[in-house]
């Protein structure tokens, strides 16, 4: 059964529905699944995450959660959804524990009836449950976040943005508890604009400007991915991304780490490549082909608004060259 | 904050002019305009600011604001009191400040008025009778027999307080939320609508009666006002009346952005309400279409009602049908309130 499934959703913003926050997006997601919405900024994904926690209405579209209706039956899916929203919204003023204790009251349960699904992130705040939530750490109030969304037994969890602002190890430990809510059968939606993070999804869409870019598993967005990807190193980087994007093999250049990553157009632009290398010896410090992973995968989706394809790495190409 | 502004407002917020200050223009100096000018600066009332030599002189000193009033004693005062039976004087007054200008005419008229009946009484001793027939007035103070303005300011002070804190603290509270973003995670729970008005609404409620408490409390200690009326009386009401007002107050807190907008608000509606309440200015004597306005304010039947109560000791029977009207804007803005929160956009 589909946990959550989005038809056609439109969302404009603006009295003349100027600005287009989402743009005719369908997509399913699995019971149990643990879903990864990808996207710069602005992208829409709050937008989404809004609609689907039942707190915004779409212009058009449909949309069940759990098998409801979100415009019909929003009571309903009140009652099992968990929503944990971009920006900290607990109670500043109450303390770990009164926050918890409050959520829980509203969702007519208690802390002991559903401490086995909490258990595990709450022992992490519980040596602070005395605190004001408003004086915890980064980390602490997004795992105080989670335990208030989880209070309830929620069948499916959104998380806006949840890593956003957290430190490395406390995004690792995020992402290790979701796996573990995952294997208690929960459904959950998570936004992020880390692109690290995909891979830790079992499903990935890429959204950008209000629209879908690709849904798929990490595997299959990288296994999509055909075109030669080389990693070049010199002492003149800039010189060399210059270069690079001049010439007409490469579809695309970019900086990546110590390296520039670049795009063949086909399978014969690693010849020329290797030309080009040559030529500039006295610089190129070193060069290798690599295996494209996510980001790469990413990069190369959003640059063409377009779906993949010669057509749109064309577009691109003549805007390089201008 | 209210226990302070209790104590000082009061005192401050007399109706009484005293120390006006009088420029005089004697020009007589004669025993006579000796003796009214000793009456007038004997009165309490006035300060005597300066002798002057001239008119303009003294039109000088009201100008630097020395002086507020300028009383001219013409040369010919005594002369033509005794000989012709009248004298004129004239009278300058600085209304920039119109309550202390009228009614430091008005007091100026009356002891004027006064010296003159003594004059005569001094002079007539026949006809015995005097020829000119006298209505004399003597009136007696209802329900607050010294006229003590301080009995009936302090009930308004208490009411306007409790609505200042009330509606204030109501009004920035939902859009605080709004602000700090709880309503969010508020609103995907399945928590009622009405749950969450009453939600915002018990705690201040039982805060404002508790201020009501502690302000009959100081309008005891300082003022010694013991309502003449019975405390439930007052209670019921203010129980009521917090209500209405702490929905208003939720009212705009719903419709507002974030806290400044909805401050402004509530300070501007407040200001109105104050004005139009009753407190400083009887609403019997404001425009038709002012007390069209006053019949919509929750502030002036409290007014109203807590002087009926703590000055003429009215009953809960005395005070139903303003009891009634309460409870109406009660439900109406509390409804309102419920049904203008919307848990989604």
């Amino acid at each position: 059964m589909e946990a959550v499934t989005i038809e056609n959703i439109i969302k404009t913003y603006g009295k003349k529905k100027e600005v287009l926050a989402l743009n005719d997006i369908s997509f399913n997601v699995a019971q149990g699944e643990l879903f990864g919405i990808i996207g710069p900024d602005g992208a829409g994904k709050t937008s989404l995450f809004r609609i689907l926690t039942t707190l915004l209405l779409a212009d058009s579209g449909k949309v069940t959660v759990d098998g409801f209706d979100v415009v019909k039956n929003y009571k309903a899916i009140r009652k099992r959804v968990g929503y944990m929203p971009g920006k900290f919204s607990l109670y500043p003023d109450l303390s770990v524990e009164e926050n918890l204790n409050f959520f829980a009251t509203i969702f007519n349960t208690s802390i002991k009836e559903n401490y086995n699904l909490v258990k595990d992130i709450y022992v992490q705040i519980a040596p602070f449950k005395e605190r004001k939530a408003g004086k915890l750490s980064g980390g602490m109030k997004q795992k105080l976040a989670l335990c208030c969304a989880l209070i309830h037994r929620p069948s499916v969890l959104f998380l806006d943005e949840p890593t956003t602002g957290v430190d490395a190890v406390s995004r690792k430990e995020f992402w290790e508890m979701l796996q573990g809510l995952k294997q208690l059968g929960i459904t959950i939606l998570v936004s992020t604009p880390y692109m690290d993070e995909a891979n830790l999804c079992d499903k990935v869409a890429l959204m950008q400007n209000g629209n879908m870019l690709s849904i798929n598993t990490p595997e299959g967005i990288v296994n999509n991915f055909s075109n030669p990807l080389w990693a070049v190193k010199s002492s003149k980087m800039l010189q060399l991304l210059n270069e690079l994007k001049a010439t007409d093999f490469v579809a695309d250049a970019y900086p990546f780490g110590e390296y520039h990553h670049v795009v063949m157009k086909d399978i014969s632009g690693e010849g020329s490549l290797q030309q080009f290398i040559q030529t500039h010896s006295n610089t190129i410090i070193e060069s290798k082909i690599v295996k494209p992973d996510i980001e790469d995968c990413f990069i190369a989706l959003m640059k063409p608004l377009s779906p993949k394809g010669e057509n749109g790495e064309d577009k691109h190409k003549m805007k390089v060259n201008e | 904050m209210p226990v302070i502004q209790l104590i000082i407002l009061p005192w401050a917020a007399d109706y009484e002019v005293k120390n006006i200050k009088l420029a005089v223009v004697d020009q007589d100096h004669s025993e006579y305009s000796r003796q009214l000018i000793n009456k007038i600066t004997a009165s309490g009332y006035f300060n005597l600011a300066q002798y002057a030599a001239s008119y303009n002189q003294a039109l000088q000193q009201v100008e630097k604001d020395k002086a507020d009033l300028v009383l001219q004693i013409p040369n010919s005062f005594e002369k033509d009191l005794v000989k012709e039976n009248e004298a004129k004087l004239f009278m300058a007054i600085n209304a920039i400040n119109g309550v202390k200008a009228s009614l430091g005419g008005a007091y100026l008229r009356t002891i004027i008025q006064d010296y003159n009946k003594q004059v005569r009484t001094e002079w007539i001793q026949f006809p015995r009778f005097s020829p000119e027939t006298q209505i004399e007035i003597s009136s007696s103070n209802w329900y607050n027999p010294l006229m003590n303005y301080k009995y009936f300011m302090v009930p308004g002070i208490l009411v306007i307080l409790l609505t200042m804190i009330g509606m204030n603290l109501a009004a920035i509270n939902i859009v605080k939320e709004k602000e700090i973003g709880t309503i969010e995670q508020i609103n995907v729970t399945p928590i009622k609508k009405y749950h969450f008005i009453l939600g915002k609404l018990i705690p201040f409620w039982i805060m404002g009666l508790l201020v009501l408490t502690i302000g009959l409390f100081i309008s005891y200690l300082f003022y010694g006002i013991i309502p003449v009326g019975s405390f439930i009386t007052i209670y019921v009401f203010a129980a009521v009346y917090l209500l209405a007002v702490l929905g208003l107050g939720l009212l705009l807190s719903t419709y507002s952005a974030n806290q400044q907008q909805s401050m402004l608000l509530s300070f501007f509606i407040m200001m109105i309400m104050i004005l139009l309440g009753g407190l400083y200015t009887s609403i019997d004597s404001m425009p038709e279409w002012a007390k069209w306005i006053t019949r919509f304010n929750p502030v002036s039947y409290f007014i109203e009602v807590m002087r009926m109560v703590v000055l003429k000791g009215s009953s809960l029977a005395d005070i139903k049908y303003h009891l009634l009207k309460m409870a109406g804007f009660a439900i109406v803005f509390n409804g309102w309130a419920v049904f203008s929160y919307k848990k989604r956009s």
